[in-house]
């Protein structure tokens, strides 16, 4: 069995990252950007659309992180050494985060203290996913090399040029955005209304972030951008962005929510379809594929089932989570 | 501190921080579960009141848990991007099912603590099972990976390469099934002594309370279930250790000489230049009799292994007496509950009978750590025993200090806070509503 059907779980479960966990960090970013009288109102209704799913959005990570060991051990090992700083920010940030929102919505302290827990949350929220979307612009950039198992490239290398720096940027816009056209459907009225702006807004800076991203691609990660440029899917792809990112904004303005949710959905998976276009096989441009990251048959042979029963348990707990919590709109629940 | 010292202490304090965690994450979900079945049952409010109170307290236990074993997956690569390149692979299988049960423990927690109002009560305490059930098969999935570290099987070592993996033999490691055993029944007696300490401090301070008397009640169900258990457990573990890890055994009972008829130590401190356990009280012929059930059984002595492949004697021995010493206590508390129970026909309430296991609290979640330390410790200089040297698995990058000073801050700090939670929000005793509603 070839490692390819092992790319794809990872891709699936990445997309799916950023579609579900993507949304929980954007709502501590709107969480931060509140303002006004309903200041906390919002903030409240943003605390129950999270709490009982970002926990299982979360574990998406640790599903990438087991796959990639498992399957790609000299890929893990590799990533380990080269992207050790921005990994470890990034680990505290998610710390830090999870046990903030905890803490504010268990803890029935004195409003200060609460507070001060739902700022942490915030600006965990806003940081993470800059350092991630780093990390990930790294692996595209083609400055970490890797001869004979071993990094060569120095611990600064790939995640601190404007073009990974840019990448983090767009992914925290992209995360706020998905978050904006989600909450859309969790508060009534003014709340509603108040988030269509937000999300129109962020969307027109996604677009810009995305043309920037593109043309510090070719400063930055020479190889990557060619790699996009070159394959037989570029056009229709951005193509069906232009189109998405324009269906989000005229969905939003008429109030079309549910079309404006999905084609966010569906713009934002595009995205990272398209990384993933540029990158090919490789899991670390331009050193390392997924021929040549390790791995035995034997494990891909017993872990590929292992994946399709495990499937057959996710999905129908997974559908049953969000039908209660995300199937209708707003619904208030004490716990 | 050197790089590999600063990498052990921080997977040392990670882990040992996590497993709190996991624990608590294990246990607490089968108590509020039963909570909840009582009040169906008998309806009394109290019951509920605790159910939700302790519903709370997961939530909180569980979130740390999950955000820091996140870490730990992370950390794996980060301090020990070696090992994991060989063992991925190999391990690959039990890491994957975690993953799995884990997603489904945070999916039914979600559903439980977020739908009290949107399910029928008998369905929300069958999620509250499958939560605890989730929990246990994780915990279940994570000790293999360790067992296999312990007794690696499932491949051939060929030239420095692992290679013909078997993931279900690996799986399936010898370890496996008394570690498996032993780590899961210890997860239930060291929360519900945790429990009873703090629930009988409760009681001391207001003797009335139905909430503490509940929660005692339950707790004390746990303890006395699963805490004769624990001590089984423990001794096929250590015979299982005898078999498998001889070195892993003598260093915990400071044995340094292989001989038949070998005494059991009690206490001591291991001297490795004199090879002796300096002032040690020895019941002789007890190890080998535990070990093989026959007073002459030989039992493999520290000496009989190169003196660079000895773990650390002092750390290994002093742990392992501490858990032993604690377990053997918690078997005495539990005894002693039983007496009393079996006397007076009702839960015990006596004044020595709560101070007592008001300093019991912590003896669990202490025999935990310590535990953890002797199957950790007791393996080195080893992280896959007999195949691959921790320092062969540490990786290249330089001044791990400031990483594993980073984390500790972290940590102690997300400790105290979530200390502080619990006490004033779970096992404080509600300040109105169930007291008042039980008529008391």
């Amino acid at each position: 069995m070839g490692p390819d059907f092992f790319l794809y779980a990872i891709a699936t479960a990445l997309v799916i990252y950023v579609l579900t966990g993507g949304a929980d960090f954007g709502g501590g970013v709107w969480d931060l950007f509140a303002k006004g009288q309903h200041r906390e109102r919002q903030r409240l209704v943003i605390e129950r659309a999270i709490g009982p799913i970002w926990e299982v959005n979360h574990i998406w990570t640790i599903f990438i992180v087991v796959m990639l060991f498992a399957v790609f051990p000299d890929a893990f090992a590799a990533i380990g050494v080269a992207l050790h700083i921005p990994l470890t920010i990034a680990m505290v940030g998610i710390v830090l985060r999870g046990s903030a929102f905890t803490f504010r919505s268990y803890g029935l302290q004195p409003d200060a203290t609460r507070r001060r827990w739902g700022h942490l949350f915030a600006w965990t929220s806003l940081v993470t996913p800059v350092v991630l979307g780093m990390t990930l612009a790294a692996l595209a950039s083609g400055e970490i090399r890797i001869e004979d198992g071993k990094v060569t490239s120095s611990l600064l290398a790939g995640w601190t040029s404007p073009f990974a720096i840019a990448t983090g940027v767009l992914a925290l816009v992209l995360f706020s955005l998905i978050a904006a056209v989600y909450l859309i459907f969790e508060g009534g009225g003014e709340f509603r209304a108040d988030f269509r702006r937000k999300a129109f807004a962020t969307q027109i800076v996604a677009v810009v972030m995305l043309v920037v991203v593109y043309g510090l691609a070719h400063l930055d990660a020479p190889e990557f951008a060619a790699r996009l440029d070159a394959s037989p899917y570029i056009w229709p792809l951005r193509a069906l962005i232009a189109f998405l990112a324009w269906a989000v904004l005229a969905a939003i303005k008429n109030e079309l929510d549910w079309i404006a949710r999905a084609a966010t959905m569906c713009q934002v998976a595009a995205v990272v379809v398209g990384f993933g276009l540029a990158m090919g096989r490789h899991l670390i441009l331009p050193d390392l594929t997924i021929d040549d990251a390790g791995g035995h048959e034997a494990t891909r042979l017993a872990i590929a089932p292992a994946l399709v029963f495990g499937a057959f348990l996710l999905i129908p707990s997974l559908y049953c989570l969000f039908a209660m919590f995300k199937g209708s709109p707003s619904s208030g629940d004490d716990h | 501190m050197d790089d590999l010292l600063s990498a052990r202490s921080q997977m040392a304090m990670s882990l040992g921080f996590h497993i709190l965690f996991a624990v608590a994450g294990m246990a607490m979900p089968l108590m509020m579960a039963t909570a909840e079945i009582l009040h169906l049952r008998t309806g009394r409010a109290v019951y509920l009141d605790l159910a939700k109170r302790w519903a709370k307290g997961t939530a909180i236990l569980f979130a740390v848990g999950a955000v820091s074993g996140t870490t730990l997956s992370f950390e794996l690569g980060l301090l020990w991007p070696e090992f994991m390149r060989h063992a991925g692979p190999i391990v690959g299988m039990p890491f994957s099912l975690e993953a799995f049960a884990f997603f489904l423990e945070a999916i039914f927690l979600g559903i439980y603590l977020y739908g009290w109002k949107k399910l029928l009560p008998h369905w929300h305490i069958v999620v509250g099972f499958l939560v605890a059930l989730c929990g246990l098969t994780s915990g279940v999935f994570v000790v293999a990976v360790n067992s296999w570290m312990n007794t690696p099987t499932g491949f051939d070592y060929v030239d420095g390469e692992f290679v013909n993996i078997d993931v279900w033999k690996a799986f399936l490691s010898p370890a496996f099934p008394t570690q498996a055993f032993h780590t899961a029944i210890s997860a239930y007696s060291s929360v519900a002594f945790l429990v009873m300490g703090i629930h009988a401090w409760g009681l001391m301070r207001s003797p009335k309370s139905e909430f503490h008397r509940a929660a005692l009640t339950i707790a004390l169900g746990f303890a006395m279930v699963s805490t004769p258990l624990q001590i089984l457990s423990g001794d096929l573990a250590a015979r299982h250790c005898g078999n498998e890890q001889p070195i892993k055994l003598a260093a915990m009972e400071g044995l340094y000489e292989t001989q038949r008829g070998a005494p059991l130590a009690l206490g001591g401190i291991p001297d490795d230049e004199a090879r002796h356990l300096k002032g040690a009280i020895e019941i002789p012929k007890v190890l080998s009799l535990m070990q093989g059930f026959d007073p002459e059984h030989e039992v493999r002595g520290l000496e009989d292994f190169p003196r660079d492949e000895w773990p650390n004697t002092l750390l290994v021995r002093t742990a392992f007496s501490i858990m032993v010493m604690l377990g053997m206590a918690m078997m005495g508390v539990v005894g002693w509950s039983a007496f009393l129970i079996w006397r007076r026909r009702e839960l015990p309430t006596g004044k020595w009978y709560l101070r007592a296991l008001v300093a019991m609290a912590p003896a669990g979640m202490i025999a935990v750590e310590a535990g953890w330390c002797v199957t950790e410790l007791g393996r080195q200089p080893w992280i896959i025993h007999g195949y691959m040297r921790t320092s062969e698995a540490l990786t290249t990058v330089p001044n791990l200090v400031w990483h594993f000073g980073l984390f500790t801050v972290l940590y102690v700090f997300l400790g105290i806070t979530v200390t502080i939670l619990l006490r004033n929000h779970v096992f404080a005793a509600p300040a109105s509503g169930a007291e008042k509603k039980e008529g008391r």
